[in-house]
């Protein structure tokens, strides 16, 4: 029962949890972003009470069931050893009580010092963040490119085309790394990852403990035929003592069903463990003592590298043609990102230390972003956390997607009335590349879209000034001839907010004439 | 007979369904041969062709005219310039064309990105037709100021004699005079003597008939007109259709006031644009109903071939005909021509044209002169999408539009689909290249920037 029950929720949750991560649509969000938010580090950095107290509350009652329900990355590992068909593949082993707080000291430490991606690297959530994010989420765009060219057949609407691009090696390489590593622990040695590594199962392990209702072996049925002890994920259970280790059960009910003599029970274990003191006297008496069989030797030595291993890994102006035919189309160089002193972070973000300090880098804002402007970034004090650079679109006033999505707390929420008003940052204009500073052309095209109307085009000149009429005059209030001038972009930095859209429209490539500068702090305008 | 598949089975039961509807409430007789399903059962006639005599040469033109500008094209590697000619569809709309009594073609150095004359050239030759069998019109596309010089002028010519493998043209004009005034029309043929050496090719033969096609400023228009005496036009092309015939779009000149002054001078009219690029073939569904329901059978586009075919002095009526259904259908309106009534063409210059105006197009024919946009966009492709959407209906007013939200995304997706982002109306630097181009005189930045605001009213749901 107990195990059905598993089955069927995790399966629904971690499926819904995967959509949540790959939907570029914003219709997964707005139903299932709480499964997001439930995820213990993430309403742990977003001191989020209410989720922090439940999910305290349900490991003090029913054992780790959060790490066979809810978190997305256990499922994950249960997905995978069920491909290794193999009955009684696992054994006891004790736990590595020395390596589990140490990786619990160790992302406590990264925290501390601002380093959230570092941490990240072994959170749960983050790490299937990332897993989906970088290699599942290029898939599902793929196959929802394949099915907008069915609808435009049919001229539907159903689907549209996005761009699939790769945002950062890095994060593809720590996903991958990471993915590879999770999936051999958990062909070979089931939840190894969960019980060694995961600084989230060390801790609930801790209250585990201490749990209400636990799975509990009645030594008097037991018949030491040890299908309990094999079939377990967790390899907690100690037949030899008939004893579980409660801080790494997770609490999956395969050893309940593997139980053919009916010796294992889900319960409140201090009332069954004296029922069965009493039992076990009594059989005590009359059996003769079990026959002992010997455990599969674990090879130590190779998971020790394995586990190793994770850490090591986890440490031009455009020109006019001459034209004289016609039809076609001029080629497009793709832009180049510009040198910025200060990174972008988006707005809600408060500030990039606050998104330095907050961000697991789960990828959850990077792969919801409509404008393709959020990356992985590949600096090394915020390494794969979401950096915010214009080369394929800018942070458009409709959209404050990334602060409604994000979980931790990293990009607070704001609405959208909030978002057009939050400087990130501020636009700085390249006087050697813009097109009207260097020839005699009109553009504006930076101005036409600043959507805070912070950039106005000026004739350059002496003496040149608006009449009363608003329009340009020269020194002897004759109107100029705006053709005979060069009229170059304005900005006016109080009222711009840094959303790109003057250096993604310029048509100036690779390198644009305008381009944003971060602010390290955040303020209204 | 042809053979039909399950795609035509159903589009044709879809019209029979329609046709029926349509036949059991009017009391219109058909004149056109249909089986139960709703095929022509005639094949579309190889020898009912109408014909035009030119009355200088004598030539026998036939009333359609084949324009080389918009060929079938296949898409041929990477890139944004992918899309080629697809020269084998080419031969088979050309052998079909000619096996049909079609005889005229119509090309140009400027089209297809200067591809047009060698295609036109490879399809005659391969058609097996001798020179004598068939007219060739090719253009003097003299238009960036870097060709104003003699010299690259008789180049252009001479070129397009090699590329079209013949030693003659039997048509050429002075390609889309009025566009910038007078004064283009001097930098580009009187001032370098141009003119007077094609005037010479022709006493020489090498040129049959010396024209000129006009768009824009009609200064230019009456200018050559007043000057026949001495130039003596065989010919001129002219845009006419029922729509511009009188208060015509925009800055364009009325149609029959072209065609009144040719008329005059008894110089015959070669027609362009009958179509207006298929402006007047994807019409919205309230002008499908109002032509079918006087002739059901009889495609939207055949009206404005029959309207201007029946003038009496258009030498031949020019169509870009990309695909063979094109092609049959204006064969059929031509084998022979069936001439409108008076009845007809003033239901057709009115109420029809007056109609097809209450939507607000922009009279783009998507002929891409005004292509390529040095900074990548285009500029036919957001026209074309901006049109098609005011045709359905999807260019809401407002928020408050009972088909808002429907309307809203089947323009946003369908824009992204239509024009690559990149390429969208909002990296328009207002730079105006484009302008001076425009056959039509549409004032391209200007519309770019509307369209953009309006794309962007949508996105941020401020309309």
């Amino acid at each position: 029962m107990l195990r059905k029950t598993r089955l069927c929720l995790a399966i629904i949750f971690w499926v819904l949890i995967t959509w949540l991560l790959v939907d570029f649509t914003s219709t997964a969000h707005a139903y299932l972003g709480w499964m997001a938010k439930i995820q213990f580090i993430p309403a742990l950095l977003s001191v989020n009470v209410g989720v922090l107290i439940f999910l305290v509350a349900l490991t003090l009652l029913f054992g780790r069931i959060y790490c066979s329900f809810i978190c997305p990355l256990g499922v994950m590992q249960d997905v995978i050893a069920w491909f290794r068909r193999k009955k009684n593949k696992y054994s006891y082993s004790p736990a590595h009580e020395l390596m589990r707080p140490i990786f619990v000291l160790l992302a406590g430490v990264a925290l501390a010092a601002g380093f959230g991606w570092l941490a990240g690297l072994i959170f749960p959530y983050s790490a299937y963040g990332r897993i989906v994010g970088t290699l599942v989420a290029p898939l599902y765009k793929l196959a929802n490119n394949v099915l907008a060219g069915i609808a435009e057949h049919y001229e539907s609407y159903a689907f549209y085309e996005v761009d699939v691009w790769l945002k950062s090696v890095g994060a593809l390489v720590i996903a991958l790394a990471t993915w590879c590593i999770i999936a051999v622990l958990a062909w070979r040695g089931g939840r190894t990852w969960c019980n060694t590594v995961c600084p989230v199962g060390t801790v609930l392990g801790m209250l585990s403990r201490h749990a209400r209702l636990k799975v509990v072996i009645d030594a008097n049925e037991c018949r030491n035929c040890r299908k309990c002890e094999r079939n377990c994920k967790a390899a907690c259970i100690d037949l030899e003592n008939h004893e579980i280790d409660y801080s790494r059960c997770v609490v999956c009910g395969d050893c309940l069903e593997e139980c053919k003599f009916g010796a294992l029970a889900f319960g409140y274990k201090p009332m069954i463990d004296k029922e069965n003191i009493i039992y076990a006297q009594r059989k005590k008496e009359q059996a003769a003592p079990p026959k002992k069989e010997t455990a599969e030797p674990i090879d130590e030595g190779r998971r020790a590298v394995l586990t190793s291993t994770a850490l090591l890994a986890g440490a031009a102006l455009a020109q006019a043609q001459d034209k004289t035919t016609d039809g076609g189309y001029a080629i497009i160089e793709d832009k180049k990102k510009p040198e910025r002193a200060h990174r972008i972070v988006p707005p809600g973000a408060l500030s990039a230390a606050n998104l330095r300090e907050h961000c697991t880098a789960c990828q959850l804002c990077i792969d919801s972003c409509p404008n393709d402007v959020l990356r992985p970034s590949n600096k090394l004090n915020n390494f794969m956390q979401p950096e915010v650079s214009f080369e394929r679109g800018y942070c458009r006033p409709e959209c404050n997607r990334c602060s409604q999505v994000c979980p931790t707390g990293a990009i607070k929420p704001v609405t959208i009335e909030e978002r057009t008003a939050i400087q990130v940052g501020h636009a700085v204009w390249v006087r050697e590349n813009c097109i009207p500073a260097n020839e005699f052309k009109t553009c504006g095209n930076c101005a036409r879209h600043c959507p805070t109307g912070a950039i106005q085009m000026v004739p350059e000149g002496e003496g040149l000034h608006r009449n009363e009429r608003g329009r340009w005059v020269d020194r002897d209030n004759r109107p100029i001839d705006m053709n005979a001038v060069h009229v170059i972009p304005v900005v006016n930095e109080e009222k711009c907010i840094g959303c790109g859209a003057c250096e993604n429209l310029c048509p100036v490539r690779p390198y644009s004439a305008i381009y944003v500068e971060g602010h390290d702090k955040h303020r209204e305008i | 007979m042809k053979q039909y598949n399950r795609r035509d089975f159903l589009k044709v039961s879809g019209t029979v369904a329609a046709t029926s509807a349509l036949a059991a409430c009017g009391t219109k007789q058909t004149d056109i041969d249909l089986d139960p399903m709703g095929h022509h059962t005639d094949e579309v006639p190889t020898d009912k062709m109408t014909y035009r005599t030119n009355p200088k040469t004598g030539d026998r033109i036939s009333l359609l005219g084949y324009g080389w500008m918009r060929l079938p094209t296949k898409r041929e590697g990477d890139g944004p310039n992918n899309e080629v000619i697809d020269q084998d569809e080419v031969n088979r709309l050309t052998n079909y064309a000619l096996a049909h009594g079609v005889n005229y073609f119509d090309t140009s150095p400027a089209y297809c990105r200067g591809k047009s004359e060698e295609s036109l050239g490879i399809a005659l030759a391969q058609s097996g037709y001798s020179r004598d069998k068939y007219y060739i019109a090719t253009k003097l596309s003299n238009f960036s100021p870097s060709q104003w010089s003699f010299e690259e002028g008789v180049k252009i010519f001479e070129n397009s004699l090699r590329y079209l493998q013949t030693d003659y043209v039997d048509y050429l004009l002075l390609h889309s005079v009025g566009g910038g005034g007078m004064q283009n029309l001097s930098q580009r043929f009187l001032d370098n003597g141009l003119l007077q050496w094609l005037m010479e090719q022709r006493e020489k033969g090498r040129i049959r008939n010396l024209g000129f096609s006009f768009h824009g400023d009609v200064a230019v228009y009456d200018w050559l007109l007043a000057h026949n005496d001495e130039y003596h036009w065989d010919f001129v092309q002219i845009q006419a259709n029922y729509i511009d015939w009188h208060q015509a779009d925009g800055r364009n000149v009325d149609g029959s006031y072209l065609y009144s002054e040719l008329e005059k001078r008894g110089i015959p009219a070669v027609i362009m644009e009958p179509l207006l690029g298929g402006r007047l073939s994807k019409v919205p569904d309230h002008v499908v109903a109002h032509l079918k329901q006087r002739k059901p059978e009889n495609s939207v586009a055949s009206w404005a071939f029959r309207y201007i075919g029946s003038k009496p002095n258009v030498l031949t009526v020019l169509s870009g005909m990309t695909y063979m259904e094109h092609l049959e259908d204006n064969i059929r309106s031509y084998s022979p021509l069936e001439p409108l009534s008076d009845e007809e063409q003033e239901w057709l210059e009115g109420e029809t044209a007056a109609l097809i105006k209450s939507y607000p197009t922009i009279p783009c024919n998507d002929c891409k002169y005004c292509m390529p946009c040095p900074y990548g966009l285009d500029i036919p492709g957001i026209l074309v999408h901006y049109n098609k959407c005011v045709n359905k209906g999807n260019v809401p007013e407002s928020q408050q539009a009972a088909n808002y939200e429907k309307a809203r995304r089947a323009f946003l997706v369908g824009y992204d689909r239509s024009v690559p982002r990149l390429r969208q109306a909002s990296h328009c630097t207002t730079c105006r290249e484009c302008v001076p181009h425009c056959p039509q005189n549409i004032d391209i930045p200007r519309e770019l920037q509307r369209i953009d605001q309006f794309v962007e009213k949508l996105k941020q749901g401020t309309l």
